[in-house]
């Protein structure tokens, strides 16, 4: 991928960014210190708001740099946690299974995505879904789960509530942050280019050489590891696991909501999201149903109006890079052709335009 | 008296000018020959006369009427209908069904199925067959049939000889001379210099998006229009 | 057993009906509409606030809510797919997903958890049935649900292949630029390909609330039963959502024989067996399971 190499994203350490990594570590240091000075209920929304940003960051990898637009991704998450209660189960220390259990969500997710991936947009989107609902039903069936009735992390109980939940809030806060330094380590280096060559044009990426498929399984898989993770430090911090609370769709529609509002295709968008997100639930998640439609509303309009997400439109305006991964949302080139025409000529001189 | 009038058009391919400041006209009745080489901008320039482009500077006229801002559907209800290149037929679709969808537009006219099948009678038995399934010949009078059936009184022709035999070169432009005779406008591109200048009334030479010449077809030399093509008629290179 | 077949069969009648609107809204417009099952929910809802409030009968009600959902669809295509669409084959997606969410949760807001059914306004129908020689029973209901389908997807193909705007429609659908060079106007010809399609979700809203029972959040699963007969019966004409309606319910109606929770997983599995094996089988060129096949050269 030496091609990479003239392109801007190398240019990379202006003065914002390399103030922003400092202040990176400096807010990372601080959360982990934090639970000292916080109450109990700080401490665990905080966790919370952890989890989010890992559901927003890993559908943002999967659609907004893998252009692979999931309705179905409740699936990993109902996963993480189910496959930890089995784990569990089975005698593994509870907090052990929490990343056991992702890692097998992990495995699991590659098979699949030898399938899935060969679908195309709407067609992955519901597919998806499909294996979601499946999933839901299956996990279901068995015993221990008892249907829809659920069960609960027994073993997580012999450790008292305020150690209980210190240590979930730092798992979280290190899931958060190697996850996202996974992400941001894999959009800086060769892969990255590969990533932003197929969101640009997938058929032109693949003519040029680009392990299309390779590069998009491996954020799938990427993702499907990432929201197992937040599904297990979901059912940690709740104990009680019910599947349909886990196989919910509700939390992909949250998750497309974070990435939506912060910025699809852009790294700190989806964590501004997730805040955004977090902030909006905590002053007006009490008002039920309506929460939900406005929700679903903010969704059609930043679709419609701000498909940069607020992120996204504040780079645009004011040139802004924090975390530079060298890569600006690009949802009008996507339209490539539905009928699969091959590559206008048009559309590749549009796509050159980028920086 | 200017029929259709084209003024100082400039349409754009993203970054790429495909038609820099291109000023013409033709009138009532008459033929024009568009020629000059490959990316000269002969197709852009019909495409934006239809509407499929939309141009970013200058106006294209239609009897008086500004017809910049109307997008294409409507320019064929207001009698301009393109041949475009390559044909784009609906290949799913009949031969029967492509010539009824020129009809769309709803213009008031004798041309119908029937009687583009007798102008183009090697298209009869194939009435039913997809467009796909068809030799070039008969894709090319099928494009040509449906652009008749809306009834046009500007018929912009793309390349129609372009990739077939000379021999049903020949039969398309026997066709096409008995609308020439019948007094519908007609701007044609047109590779073979000699034939296009012997079915046209007028010429225009394009040369990287401009009109390098414009002439009468009848008085014009062969040697003037090759040289506009080349861009040798310029005492030197014009700076980009 | 031969009665099982029969009901499934019957089922499947419904499922083409649900999958015949989202199927052919993707083959002209090329969108996978996420609020299909959410709309054809709503239908449901307005047939029985119209008969629960106003005691119209809900066959009476159809003649006011399915000009209704045709405003919809055509306003569905004016404002948010026409626009959405412009970003990219990816937009579409999130805007229809997000207005399901509107979509489900208005209702909640208005008609609460209760479930409904259509079936207290539509007299002995919900329960009569006619006896088939070898006693199987059909419910008469079933039975016009399988004909209306049938008549539905003939009538949307009669009017695709012998109408001018039915032409107009397919054309847009292959090539929107050149259909604009021969004169047909592709915003109103998706407009009206959208409004057609809520009219066959209309019909399928109101289906589903005579034969069964629905709540707020209904949608979701319709969405996916419409998706996976739309892929079952696989690429190009209206006979294939058919086809791919009775798959789905026969595998459904099996599931259910071979465990008491297989119904779902029954229809879930065949939807991926089919995927599968078509996936295996077309190799690595397959651009898409709703596309028709690949087109002849021009």
């Amino acid at each position: 991928m030496s091609a990479a190499s003239t392109t801007p994203i190398i240019e990379r350490g202006t003065a914002t960014s390399r103030i922003a990594a400092i202040a990176v570590a400096v807010i990372i240091a601080l959360l982990a210190i934090a639970p000292q000075f916080l109450s109990a209920g700080v401490v665990d929304r905080m966790t919370t708001l952890f989890i989010y940003v890992i559901l927003a960051a890993m559908w943002n990898a999967l659609a907004g740099f893998g252009g692979l637009v999931s309705v179905g991704q409740q699936v990993f998450f109902g996963l993480g946690a189910y496959f930890a209660i089995r784990l569990a189960d089975a005698g593994l220390n509870p907090f052990v299974a929490l990343f056991a259990s992702a890692i097998i969500v992990g495995l699991v997710s590659w098979p699949l995505s030898l399938v899935m991936l060969r679908l195309k947009n709407g067609e992955f989107a519901i597919g998806m879904w499909v294996i979601a609902a499946l999933t839901h039903l299956l996990v279901n069936l068995d015993r221990l789960v008892q249907g829809e009735t659920g069960t609960s992390l027994i073993s997580l109980n012999v450790y008292d509530a305020g150690t209980r939940r210190v240590t979930i809030y730092w798992l979280a806060l290190a899931s958060m942050t190697a996850l996202l330094a996974i992400l941001f380590g894999l959009l800086r280096g060769s892969t990255g280019a590969a990533i932003r060559a197929i969101r640009d044009n997938e058929d032109a990426a693949a003519s040029v050489g680009v392990r299309v498929t390779g590069t998009k399984r491996l954020l799938f898989v990427l993702a499907a590891f990432g929201i197992g993770v937040a599904g297990a430090l979901w059912l940690a911090t709740s104990i009680t696991f019910q599947p349909k609370t886990y196989f919910n769709v509700q939390w992909t529609a949250y998750m497309i909501f974070m990435v939506l509002v912060g910025g699809i295709g852009t790294f700190e968008g989806a964590i501004l999201g997730a805040v955004v997100f977090f902030l909006i639930e905590t002053w007006f998640g009490g008002t039920g149903v309506w929460y939900l439609v406005g929700l679903g509303a903010a969704a059609v309009l930043f679709s419609l109006f701000l498909p940069r997400g607020l992120w996204g439109t504040i780079e645009e305006r004011f040139g802004l890079r924090l975390l530079p991964v060298g890569y600006r949302v690009r949802l009008a080139e996507d339209a490539a052709d539905p009928a699969g025409n091959g590559v206008h000529p048009e559309m590749t001189t549009t796509n050159r335009e980028t920086a | 008296m200017s029929f259709l009038a084209v003024e100082d058009l400039v349409v754009r391919h993203g970054l790429l000018q495909a038609v820099r400041g291109v000023t013409f006209s033709v009138g009532r009745g008459e033929t024009l020959a568009l020629v000059g080489a490959n990316g000269a901008g002969k197709t852009t320039l019909l495409r934006a006369i239809a509407g499929a482009h939309l141009p970013s500077a200058g106006r294209v006229m239609l009897d008086g009427a500004d017809l910049t801002g109307v997008p294409s559907h409507r320019r064929v209800a207001m009698g301009i209908a393109l041949v475009p290149e390559g044909r784009k037929l609906f290949v799913r679709m009949s031969v029967e069904e492509n010539l009824l969808l020129g009809k769309t537009a709803g213009r008031p006219g004798d041309w119908s199925v029937d009687k583009v099948l007798e102008m183009f009678p090697n298209l009869k038995p194939r009435r039913h067959a997809r467009t796909g399934h068809l030799s070039g010949g008969e894709q090319q009078a099928t494009a040509i049939g449906r652009a008749l059936m809306s009834n046009p009184d500007v018929l912009l022709l793309d390349e129609v000889s372009l990739g077939l035999s000379p021999l049903i070169v020949d039969r398309v432009y026997a066709a096409l001379q008995g609308l020439i005779n019948s007094g519908t406008t007609i701007i044609l591109v047109e590779q073979d210099l000699n034939r296009a200048l012997s079915v046209s009334d007028k010429v225009i030479c394009m040369l990287e998006g401009r009109v390098a010449l414009a002439a009468d077809s009848r008085s014009v030399s062969r040697d003037e229009v090759t040289k506009a093509y080349f861009g040798l008629h310029r005492q030197k290179a014009e700076p980009a | 057993m031969s009665n099982q077949i029969i009901q499934g069969v019957l089922l499947g009648g419904y499922y083409a009906l649900i999958a015949c609107g989202l199927s052919f809204m993707f083959s002209v417009m090329r969108i996978i509409n996420l609020a299909h099952g959410s709309l054809a929910v709503l239908s449901a809802y307005a047939l029985w606030w119209l008969a629960s409030r106003f005691h119209i009968p809900p066959f009476a009600g159809l003649l006011i809510v399915l000009p209704l959902m045709a405003a919809i669809g055509w306003a569905l295509q004016r404002f948010l797919l026409e626009r959405s669409a412009r970003g990219g084959a990816l937009l579409p997606i999130l805007t229809t997903f997000g207005l399901a969410i509107v979509i489900d949760n208005m209702l909640f807001e208005q008609f609460g958890a209760d479930t409904r059914s259509l079936a207290p306004f539509i007299g002995s129908l919900s329960y009569d049935s006619w006896e088939w020689p070898g006693s199987i029973y059909v419910g008469k209901l079933a039975v016009i649900i399988f004909l209306i389908a049938v008549a539905l997807l003939g009538g949307l193909q009669l009017f695709l292949s012998r109408t001018g705007l039915g032409r107009a429609i397919r054309a847009t659908s292959e090539d929107p630029d050149t259909s604009g060079l021969v004169g047909v106007d592709a915003r109103r010809a998706n407009a009206v390909a959208a409004a057609i399609a809520m009219v066959t979700v209309g019909l399928a809203g109101a289906f589903l609330g005579m034969r069964a029972t629905f709540d707020p959040y209904a949608g979701a699963p319709q969405l996916l039963f419409a998706f996976e007969a739309a892929v079952i019966g696989g690429a190009g004409s209206l006979w294939g959502t058919l086809i791919g309606g009775i798959v789905l319910a026969l595998a459904q109606t099996l599931g259910a024989q071979v465990h008491p929770q297989g119904f779902l997983i029954g229809g879930h599995a065949a939807f991926l067996i089919v995927l599968f094996v078509r996936l295996s089988m077309s190799g690595f060129s397959l651009r898409g399971l709703l596309h028709r096949p690949s087109r002849s050269a021009s």
